[in-house]
């Protein structure tokens, strides 16, 4: 029966296309899996080497490689192995491994882009080589018949190759043209299509002047810009997408009391979710089993973590902390509060897209104006001479001179040679327009939680306690998941401080852990019930068994490098803004420690939103540095935004630039290194306009030969990228 | 002058086989890797016989 006669099935097969495409979960077991990890830590051949060699010695895998540009591993393996029995195995050879997504790794299809204008680039490379070898003999003086024979071998080189290799300029010139637009890829099909068709007819009527290998060499510098733009794209892309690819997104469904692990697009509203400690809350829903506290910080800022237990509301992007918890979902995938946040972004982004790229300015300018040029000098010409011949050399001369080769790569090479700088340091351009936008920046607004601070806490008033109460808390402390214990831990740790020998340690998820010391009974926990006095600051509280209660405060932890970011911002001349949903006294507190006099707590996602609003209203350029969900509108409306590494997806797909480090210090250099490629980028469009204030009136005068064209487009082009490598 | 009637061929002949040479290479996924690419070469796993 073929799939068109079932009629359970009408909708498939409508096109040949369509059948390709999975309607459902496929039926056939896959016999073969394909895996990737990301080595963060891989550096040399030694790396490589011991990487694979481990990884071939486990049992079925077929074949392991290591792509050390990206720090990728790819292993092609059984399909009942799964990565992460074998993170294991590379961690047991000393490097850093996590498992990424592959579904998410979509980089063979920007491969694809990347290696098509790669070959475009080569043909036209090889086939302006070839011609200009037989234009410099033409122009060392060859004559008669050699030379139309020269011309005819260069016209049967060049209709082919710039039929193929400017294939990209020819559909962009169309899509803008039959929208009734112009874009820079007009006058340049305009002149590649002048040049060529004068040609043909100069040579055929054994005239002097052909403009082949300008043509040629036109397409070839121009695809050299497209292609740097792409590069620089691209591997923006690939490391965006890394970053999405290491949260993989499954989750453990439990049917009838067992668990199954499934990806998180499978589960469906009613199903019940087991949420580990630690782990992120996949869904909305309702807690069903199980006491925990739960890490909201991430969707409102607030750093002291809330109880949970039965009954209780969760939200999908939670950290679940100490104890497993079952939710019953109640929304899934795009329904949940996390996506129509997301929402929020879309709206606030569609303001965004009116930002017009120096490119785009200069190209407003010089598409009209070449042409009504060329068409000028086209008229004139032929109302002084009466002859179409000259006239239509003389247009044709005039659009290649002006042709966009310097233009084209004016801005490719700088943002090129910018991203790549501050790659290196850490910061990953995401958006093509994002460095002119950093560079006219004057007013920075900093989130608070997980931005200049680490989202981690610590302790603050270790030495208040007596080296008894210490011991008890460590040995308390260590049993514990939760992250004010481990601090806790951490720190009296650090002190030199061995644990006290309490018995029958349990943690109670949700309250603290509980012990025996002496007979008595000793407990860490929270203040309902430990008992003692509340205090305004995040605190656990102790019972060393005497009834007495001991209170460890905490804080959160600055970032490292947000001093020096915050100093240098503000030494440049900015303005710095706190805007947090912590409660007033931590924002206060870490505002009169960064010396920002400006700030505002409680501040509610729609505050945040309003204040950006407000500033961009006042005519302040705004950068937004935000991680979490309650930023993502403010990060979209901003007028350029960075995210930290560590901030939700959705947080790092509305902002602009992502900062891979911990370091919070790249910040204020990428606004220098910013202010500087836009510097070189419109000294660059100088300096491509003076070569044409020289070049195009003897091209209007009828001066212009090939030789002069060749040379004036080299040169501007060649001077333009060497400008841009003054970057570094 | 009709030595050129041989070295115009030859020429293009040899351009073409550079440009062939950068297709197989393109279409072969070698610049995939530059960087592990580049370091293989110090490795001496298959020095005695060419990987199966």
């Amino acid at each position: 029966m073929s799939a068109n006669a079932d009629p359970h099935r009408p909708h498939i097969a409508v096109c040949p296309g369509c059948i390709a495409a999975p309607d459902g979960p496929v039926e056939a077991a896959p016999t073969e899996a394909r895996l990737a990890l990301s080595l963060p830590t891989i550096h040399c051949q030694a790396c490589i080497s011991k990487v694979e060699r481990g990884l071939a010695d486990v049992p079925g895998i077929r074949s392991a490689r290591v792509n050390l540009t990206l720090k990728r591993a790819l292993i092609e393996a059984d399909p009942d192995l799964h990565a992460a029995d074998l993170i294991p195995v590379v961690e047991g050879l000393g490097y850093e491994a996590h498992e990424l997504d592959l579904a998410q790794l979509s980089s063979t299809q920007t491969d694809r882009v990347g290696r098509d204008l790669a070959m475009r680039l080569a043909v036209a490379g090889f086939a302006s080589m070839n011609v200009m070898l037989l234009s410099i003999s033409v122009w060392s003086g060859a004559s008669d018949a050699t030379r139309d024979m020269f011309h005819w071998i260069s016209a049967a080189i060049s209709l082919p190759a710039v039929a193929y290799a400017g294939k990209p300029f020819f559909v962009n010139a169309w899509s803008a043209l039959r929208v009734r637009r112009l874009n820079m890829d007009v006058p340049i099909v305009l002149a590649l299509l002048l040049a060529l068709v004068t040609s043909l007819w100069e040579t055929s009527l054994s005239g002097e002047h052909a403009y082949f290998d300008a043509a040629l060499t036109l397409t070839f510098f121009l695809l050299a810009g497209r292609y740097l733009d792409q590069r620089t794209r691209a591997v923006a892309r690939s490391a965006a997408e890394e970053l999405a690819a290491l949260e993989v997104p499954r989750a453990l469904r439990v049917v009838d009391g067992e668990e199954t692990e499934v990806a998180v697009t499978e589960l469906a509203i009613g199903d019940h979710v087991r949420v580990r400690p630690g782990g992120r809350m996949p869904v909305d829903g309702v807690i069903v089993e199980g006491q925990s506290e739960l890490d909201r910080s991430l969707l409102t800022g607030e750093t002291v973590p809330v109880f949970a237990s039965a009954g209780q509301v969760v939200s999908a992007g939670e950290v679940n902390l100490t104890g497993p918890l079952m939710v019953q979902a109640t929304a899934v995938g795009e329904e949940t509060s996390l996506h129509r946040m997301a929402d929020l972004v879309a709206i606030a982004e569609s303001g965004r897209s009116r930002y017009t790229s120096l490119a785009d300015k200069a190209a407003k300018l010089y598409a009209p104006g070449v042409h009504i040029l060329s068409a000028l000098a086209f008229v004139g010409w032929y109302l002084w001479t009466l002859d179409l011949r000259t006239a239509l050399n003389i247009a044709a001369a005039v659009l290649i001179i002006t042709c966009p080769c310097a233009l084209g790569l004016a801005v490719p090479a700088v943002t090129t040679a910018a991203s790549g700088r501050l790659f290196k340091r850490g910061l990953l351009i995401k958006n093509a327009t994002a460095l002119e936008r950093l560079a006219e920046v004057d007013t920075v607004v900093f989130d608070k939680t997980g931005t200049l601070t680490e989202g981690a806490p610590a302790v603050t008033n270790l030495g208040d306690h007596s080296r008894r109460d210490l011991e008890v808390a460590l040995a308390l402390a260590e049993a514990s998941s939760h992250p004010l214990a481990q601090a806790l831990a951490r720190a009296v740790q650090s002190a030199g401080i061995k644990p006290a020998r309490v018995s029958d340690v349990v943690e109670l998820p949700g309250f603290g852990t509980e012990g025996q010391l002496h007979d008595q009974t000793v407990r860490l926990g929270r203040l309902e019930w430990v008992g003692g006095t509340p205090v305004e600051a995040t605190a656990a509280y102790l019972d060393a068994g005497d009834g007495k209660i001991r209170v460890f405060t905490f804080a959160d932890s600055l970032r490292a490098g947000a001093e020096e970011a915050v100093a240098a911002l503000q030494a440049a001349g900015k303005q710095v803004v706190l805007l947090s949903g912590d409660t007033e006294g931590p924002v206060a507190a870490l505002a009169t420690r960064l010396g920002i006099a400006n700030w505002t707590s409680a501040a509610l996602p729609e505050d945040k939103l309003e204040r950006i609003h407000a500033l961009t209203a006042d005519g302040h350029k705004v950068l937004m540095v935000g991680d979490g969900l309650n930023d993502t509108a403010a990060l979209a409306a901003a007028h350029v935004s960075i995210s930290p590494a560590t901030a939700l997806d959705a947080a790092r797909v509305a902002s602009d630039v992502v900062l891979l480090g911990r370091d919070l210090a790249p910040i204020a250099e990428a606004c220098t290194t910013a202010q500087k490629a836009t510097r070189r980028i419109r000294e660059n469009f100088r300096l491509a306009t003076a070569y044409n204030v020289i070049a195009v009136p003897l091209a209007i005068a009828g001066l212009a030969t090939p030789l002069i064209a060749a040379l004036a487009m080299s040169l501007s082009s060649i001077t333009v990228s060497l400008n841009a490598l003054r970057l570094r | 002058m009709t030595v050129i009637s041989y070295l115009i061929p030859i020429s293009l002949i040899l351009g073409g086989l550079g440009l062939a040479g950068f297709v197989y290479t393109i279409r072969s996924s070698q610049y995939d890797d530059p960087e592990g690419d580049s370091r293989r070469i110090l490795s001496d796993d298959w020095d005695e016989h060419p990987k199966p």
